[in-house]
């Protein structure tokens, strides 16, 4: 059996999380066996990529329209039956999340979401873990139904090149109509979503207020990195509701996660604790955040925060 | 408008994760329980709004043992006109997606609200299962909708932003942080919910085809590396070359 990969893409293009996916793929049929099937929904001028990233096959089938979770659930359904594939990955995205569950009872198949481990079917048995309890403890689960789906928590397996470019074929499979009109789709240009970011500089009440959030941008920028802030800030108005990180807001799960005058309540940390590095700026040593670190600086974010953003400056001129 | 919510019950956000029976359950001992802060703040307090709004009913419904009976009273102190409970342990999102699906059914439910995830398993699964089983548009991580009686209009998250949309006729929403404000039940509707129907109800036949079969707790951090305040070189220096993350 196959394993299909929904590769999602984005403004003709895949995105980085297609070529995540795909590679996970690949990784799944080595410990499970079969070929990975990677599928493009609508255009994308760099899906014959994905092969070197171990689709041994890319189909795309033409939609016109925006995304419907019903509609989307069904193409997928119909293309892994198509290509013999009994396993179905998809990103634990917006849109994966939107349609895993249709998809999952599509296919009468287990589902298990936000996986970050590789499965294995020792046995026939059918194992893979996921983070629960929001990254406080992780999960083995076992999957009894003969067809699986599984959506990939972002940033878990950075894609890595394993083979050449395919070709891509065309098929035309028909997903029905949107039950519902999309009026209006607003994205932001140019900054990568929390979810998706790799680098994230977030900052919590120690800014003092909203017109202190220069220093912040600064920093960010400098790196390329997306802003976030703790929960009080976000419910107090100083930025908006989207860059609100924690148990209850974005789980993020970047390389690098620093958090400026957040003391690092267990709810905030629930949302960040997946992250691969830590940095802590917090005049309070008594901050519970720096339990949770890497790397720790303790005074004021004021005086660190240019600072560090003049030495990140200086190491990259020098470099 | 018939509007039913799901409502599930977690473990209190600060609660300790400890397992016991060889790391093969959730040890529930001194762990303080309840109601998912989405299906409470949010799911909740929109379909009461919608309610207020156009009349009909909101149903408060969860799949559970009678263990479950103090959160699903809060949801009935917070407004919610009726109260049902399926009588059975909620063993996959599967089996909690058919329970509501076949209530849905049988009792011309207009809306099904759920919340945009529990803050225990993550998932993020049963609202679009149960939008499949009832054939019905499902409009995950809703942050507003309006309803005119007739038509809904609903903005829901994207990657990196915002869709909206408009609907005539039944769905599924899952709501997101902004769908709605928080409400604190009142002594009144606290006594209220005293007298307001909870009706047990047996579960229909599915079968759930995912189990967990152990839990881990993550890895310890290594500890930290403090910087000096004076010396932000060297913190450049580690991310770059130890971390390497920048």
């Amino acid at each position: 059996m196959s394993v299909l990969v929904f590769a999602e893409s984005a403004k003709g293009k895949v995105k980085k999380a297609g070529f995540e996916a795909t590679y996970y793929g690949h990784l799944t049929a080595q410990s499970i066996g079969g070929d990975v099937v990677a599928l493009v929904i609508g255009d994308a001028a760099n899906a014959a990529d994905l092969g070197k990233y171990g689709a041994s096959k890319v189909i795309q089938v033409n939609h016109n329209g925006s995304f419907d979770s019903g509609v989307y659930a069904s193409i997928i359904a119909q293309a892994a039956e198509q290509n013999g594939a009994n396993t179905v990955i998809v990103n634990h995205s917006s849109s994966g999340k939107s349609l895993s569950g249709r998809l999952a009872v599509k296919m009468n198949a287990g589902l298990v979401s936000g996986v970050n481990s590789i499965p294995t079917a020792d046995g026939g048995s059918f194992k893979v873990k996921k983070p629960v309890f929001s990254g406080k403890a992780i999960a083995e689960c076992e999957i009894n139904s003969a067809n699986r789906v599984l959506t990939l928590m972002g940033n878990a397996y950075p894609p890595v090149e394993v083979s050449n470019e395919v070709n891509v074929e065309n098929a035309s499979i028909d997903g029905g109509a949107s039950s519902y009109t999309v009026t209006d789709t607003k994205t932001a240009d140019g900054i990568v979503p929390l979810p998706e970011a790799e680098l994230v500089v977030s900052a919590g009440r120690g800014m003092k207020g909203p017109e202190n959030w220069g220093i912040i941008e600064e920093l960010a920028d400098v790196i390329g990195a997306t802003t976030a802030c703790s929960r009080p800030v976000a419910d107090t108005g100083w930025r908006p509701h989207h860059e609100h990180v924690g148990q209850t807001g974005v789980a993020v799960r970047p390389n690098l996660y620093i958090a400026i005058g957040i003391s690092g309540a267990i709810q905030h940390l629930a949302g960040v604790n997946s992250s691969k590095t830590i940095v802590v700026i917090n005049k309070d040593p008594e901050a519970p955040f720096f339990k949770a670190a890497d790397y720790g600086v303790c005074a004021d974010l004021f005086d660190v925060v240019p600072a560090l953003t003049e030495a990140i400056k200086k190491h990259k001129s020098d470099s | 408008m018939n509007l039913l919510v799901c409502i599930s019950k977690t473990p209190e956000t600060t609660a300790k994760i400890a397992f016991k029976d060889e790391n093969s359950s959730f040890d529930t001992d001194g762990v303080q329980f309840i109601m998912n802060p989405y299906d409470e703040w949010y799911a909740l307090v929109r379909a009461l709004e919608l309610k207020e709004q156009h009349g009909g009913k909101v149903i408060a419904i969860n799949v559970g043992d009678s263990s479950n009976d103090p959160v699903i009273r809060k949801a009935l102190a917070i407004g919610a006109d009726e109260a049902v409970r399926v009588d059975i342990e909620a063993t996959s999102s599967f089996f909690v997606a058919k329970q509501v699906a076949e209530y849905a059914k049988s009792n011309d439910i207009d809306i099904v609200f759920t919340g945009k995830e529990t803050i225990d398993y993550n998932g993020a699964e049963v609202g679009g299962m149960i939008a499949e089983m009832l054939e019905q548009p499902y409009f995950s991580f809703a942050s507003h909708m309006d309803h005119d009686g007739s038509t809904a209009t609903v903005t829901r998250d994207i990657e990196g932003g915002v869709e909206v949309a408009e609907i005539n006729g039944k769905f599924v929403i899952s709501a997101a942080k902004g769908l709605a404000e928080q409400r604190i039940p009142n002594m009144r509707g606290i006594m209220m919910a005293k007298r307001k129907p909870l009706n047990v109800i047996p579960a229909v036949e599915a079968e759930g085809n995912v189990k967990v079969l152990s839990y881990e707790l993550p890895p310890v951090k290594g500890g930290i590396t403090m910087v000096d305040a004076d010396d932000m070189d060297k913190l450049v220096k580690l991310l770059h070359e130890e971390a390497k993350v920048l």
